[in-house]
């Protein structure tokens, strides 16, 4: 009788390790298979494939700076034109409607829905709406009247590194809001009462109370936001233009990582089918330092509290 | 937590100050909610005037011939996350209960803390990645690359919202259970998934939903077609590849398509999302939609 109890414990608990180890085994294979699959280009071109300027793939000079260069440019756009908004939209329903849950509820819904919206819907909207407006009405003006400095010198046609970045700031919001907001909700309120003691405006309780303490998760909240930013692949490839450039004008066409890949694959064989690959070990590699960093940063923050993204 | 009134004397740069932040965070909510308002605008209007039974019924045309539909790749869509979700709840879900009930192995905080990088990852990689071990092996794009590459995106969701809902079940109940001489497997079985039941289901319709949309994974496996997939071992069409294909295309008719496909799948995401956040969701703390 004891020991069939026993099995039965056993034989369960064997099989759901077995689920814990596949997901391991998961990541494990993925970088296994990313790096034999680039492994004839890492070996033809050695560590100069980060900083080769070049994507020539007819006559195999092939480098992949063009497609760090877009994704870092995409996603810094994204950051600074997103974080503030983010943050903004966590302190209205964390701090300013602590005392109208059902609202702060209804509000955060909202922020949620945008994060439902799937990637490839933000693309067609881009390409066919926001890229005609952002044209006319932003980057022409843009250019016409700041064209002397260098970001805004180019004739502005619509796909360029520019609106990638202004679809990216969009599609960041809700996961940098949402985990902002989870951050800021854990911080005890004892934090804030004793700041209001002092007689602090609700604003310096937020400024030199609440955001300090929340420093780390913000942190965090920011690093996978950036994640997302840069993994992202349908929107910015329906809108950047595909081509590879390196330039401080943000009225360029550019190029991603991950649009390259989405792009570029299937038509591919041989070395430049390996650098391709390459390409895609270098976004798991930035993709998996970035999740890795916010994930620490944020278990750091919240032990024993409940955030969650 | 009540605000105490501020002492009159605060000086007037003090009040100043705190009005703007005020007005700046509600600028930014302004600017969060505005995008939203203007795409499901778009999507609804654009897209409600090129759905009829027709376009739901019938097989894509060749560009500006009338009558088009996108009945193969509706099929398509549900054929493959279908699949996924075949692969993927057992493993999500086995995965979850032993993250919340074994929550102290050592196999259990390394492997959910890797779900965790996983549930951020881009999908790109994983489409990348089913390309060079299940397309390049079988030489053929396929439904069944499709699906699989749709379940690794299903996977760590599944499994985190699991472990959290069921890390919501009081430990009480456990000891309860294990009292009246109940072994553990029976105990988990029985009583934890039962009252964490919800939870589950939550998780298995966001990570239905979030797979639904995807398109990335899809072009390096599933491909596209024109016509209905009458087996899991060739190109299928899907909702979202069409969106992509038709909205990237310089056809008039097809852009017009692509809103309506765009409505097609709003309007199931939305249905999806929205069962979960108004109904069974409602009572757990945390869940929230996926993207």
């Amino acid at each position: 009788m004891q020991s069939r109890l026993l099995r039965g414990d056993t034989i369960l608990k064997i099989l759901l390790a077995a689920a814990a180890l596949f997901i391991i085994g998961l990541l494990v294979a993925l970088a296994v298979e990313l790096y034999l699959g680039a492994s004839a280009s890492i070996y033809k071109f050695g560590p100069a494939f980060l900083i080769g300027s070049k994507w020539i793939p007819n006559e195999n000079i092939l480098g992949a700076l063009p497609f760090i260069y877009g994704t870092l440019l995409t996603s810094a756009i994204a950051i600074i034109i997103g974080l503030p908004i983010s943050l903004g939209v966590a302190i209205f329903i964390s701090e300013k409607l602590k005392s109208h849950q059902t609202f702060g509820y209804l509000l955060g819904t909202v922020v949620d829905l945008l994060a439902a919206v799937p990637s490839v819907i933000y693309g067609l909207w881009g390409i066919l709406i926001l890229i005609p407006l952002l044209r006319d009405y932003v980057e022409r003006p843009l250019h016409n009247s700041l064209g002397f400095i260098p970001l805004f010198s180019g004739t502005p046609y619509g796909f360029n590194f520019f609106t990638a970045g202004i679809i990216l700031a969009v599609m960041i919001i809700p996961t940098i809001s949402a985990v902002s907001r989870d951050v800021l909700n854990a911080v005890p309120n004892s934090q804030r009462e004793a700041m209001y003691s002092l007689g602090a405006t609700e604003w310096e309780v937020t400024q030199r109370s609440v955001l300090p303490y929340a420093r780390s998760g913000i942190f965090g909240a920011f690093v996978l936001g950036l994640g997302r930013a840069v993994g992202e692949t349908m929107a910015v490839t329906m809108v950047i233009g595909n081509i590879p450039a390196i330039t401080a004008n943000l009225f360029s066409p550019g190029y991603t990582l991950s649009s390259l890949i989405a792009n570029e694959f299937g038509e591919s064989s041989g070395l430049y089918e390996s650098a391709i690959i390459e390409i895609g070990l270098i976004l798991f590699l930035v993709a998996l330092l970035i999740n890795v960093f916010a994930r620490f940063l944020l278990w750091r923050m919240t032990r024993g509290t409940q955030v969650k993204v | 937590m009540t605000k105490p009134n501020l002492p009159t004397s605060i000086s007037l740069w003090r009040k100043i100050v705190d009005k703007l932040m005020t007005i700046l965070v509600i600028v930014a909510v302004v600017l969060a909610v505005i995008p939203l308002i203007f795409i499901l605008g778009d999507v609804f209007i654009r897209g409600g005037a090129a759905i009829n039974i027709g376009f739901l019924t019938h097989l894509p045309t060749a560009p500006n011939v009338a009558g088009g539909g996108i009945a193969n790749a509706l099929v398509g869509s549900f054929t493959m996350v279908g699949l996924a979700a075949l692969i993927s709840i057992p493993i999500g879900v086995g995965a979850g209960i032993f993250f919340s009930e074994w929550s102290t192995s050592q196999l259990s905080t390394v492997s959910s803390f890797m779900n965790d990088v996983l549930t951020g990852f881009p999908s790109m990689v994983l489409g990348l990645f089913i390309f060079i071990v299940i397309v390049l092996t079988t030489k053929q794009f396929s439904g069944f690359a499709g699906g699989v590459a749709l379940s690794l995106v299903m996977i760590p969701i599944i499994a985190r919202t699991t472990s959290e809902s069921l890390k919501l079940v009081p430990t009480t109940l456990r000891e309860a259970s294990m009292a009246l001489g109940i072994p553990r497997w029976k105990t988990v079985l029985r009583v934890v998934i039962s009252t964490g039941k919800n939870g589950l289901l939550t998780g298995i319709l966001l990570a239905v939903a979030r797979a639904t949309g995807e398109t990335a994974p899809l072009l390096l496996t599933a491909a596209t077609s024109e016509h209905f997939a009458t087996s899991l071992f060739q190109p299928t069409a899907s909702l979202t590849i069409l969106i992509y294909n038709y909205g990237t295309s310089p056809y008039s008719s097809w852009q017009t398509q692509a809103w309506g496909a765009a409505l097609v799948l709003i309007l199931i995401m939305l249905a999806l999302n929205l069962t979960v956040k108004l109904t069974i969701g409602r009572n757990l703390t945390g869940t929230r939609m996926e993207m």
